[in-house]
């Protein structure tokens, strides 16, 4: 590599330019939901009723290149009958600009009680879903989805 | 808005009775989250569509309440156990008031 008069090459000095460009594109520029906004939004829709483990099986990668688009995938294990069925799935993240992500309305007409689509994550964080069964009774499920890049442009 | 948005929904034609078929939908849109910013600085205002809904012969069998947070050019896929032959409506209700329809038939034998 042929060094300049200053002992610094071009090629070093176009490295560090993009790397402080790339610095500054991750760094935080927006409000952000946290995890008590979560807890909040949760609150608000079920106050503070008993949530049970298990059911739920929530489908994400463990790391997203490109946060734009990351799949999310939800199955909760159901009969899916008239008498016991899942009503509502509600999908939620702590590490965005707002909360939700999307809420699901099921009946007993779709057999299985499983939905899929893609989201935007602004960075690294936790997917919190939430299962409210005919029964009344609430299950929850949580996983981490490590993001490379947000999916927040500005 | 650049882009119109068009439907595109995959249902099975045909299916048995008690089978569980998946669907999977698409429609093309920016889904403006309401958090960007323009080259100004000026944040560019919400426009999503912020809800789906599949109807069965009439009967709402499943929805889905998408937030910003959905990436654009929405997928969603689901799933609905056959019963009778009929046709499926799909909507889908913009921010802006405008409404996507798609309606596909189902032959149950």
């Amino acid at each position: 590599m042929r060094m300049s008069r200053h002992g610094v090459s071009r090629r070093q000095a176009m490295i560090g330019a993009t790397a402080t460009a790339f610095a500054a594109m991750l760094a935080p520029r927006m409000s952000v939901a946290s995890e008590a906004t979560v807890a909040e939004e949760i609150k608000k829709l079920y106050s503070d009723r008993k949530m049970l483990d298990g059911k739920i099986k929530l489908d994400l990668p463990q790391i997203a290149e490109n946060g734009l688009v990351v799949p999310v995938n939800i199955e909760v294990d159901s009969p899916m009958t008239e008498a016991d069925h899942v009503k509502t799935v509600h999908i939620f993240a702590d590490g965005n600009p707002l909360p939700g992500i999307v809420s699901y309305t099921f009946s007993p007409a779709c057999g299985k009680a499983a939905a899929a689509t893609r989201m935007r994550l602004a960075q690294t964080q936790n997917i919190i879903c939430i299962a409210e069964m005919s029964n009344g009774t609430l299950h929850m499920a949580k996983a981490e989805v490590k993001v490379t890049i947000g999916g927040c442009g500005g | 808005m650049s882009i119109k948005p068009t439907p595109r929904v995959r249902v099975p034609a045909n299916a048995k009775v008690g089978e569980i078929i998946e669907i999977k939908t698409l429609i093309s849109h920016e889904m403006e989250s309401g958090q960007r910013k323009d080259a100004a600085g000026a944040t560019i205002p919400r426009r999503i569509i912020s809800k789906m809904t599949a109807a069965f012969d009439g009967k709402v069998v499943f929805e889905a309440n998408w937030h910003p947070a959905i990436s654009a050019n929405p997928y969603q896929s689901f799933f609905y156990k056959a019963a009778t032959s009929g046709e499926f409506t799909f909507t889908w209700k913009d921010d802006d008031g405008s409404e996507y329809v798609s309606k596909n038939k189902l032959t149950v034998a």
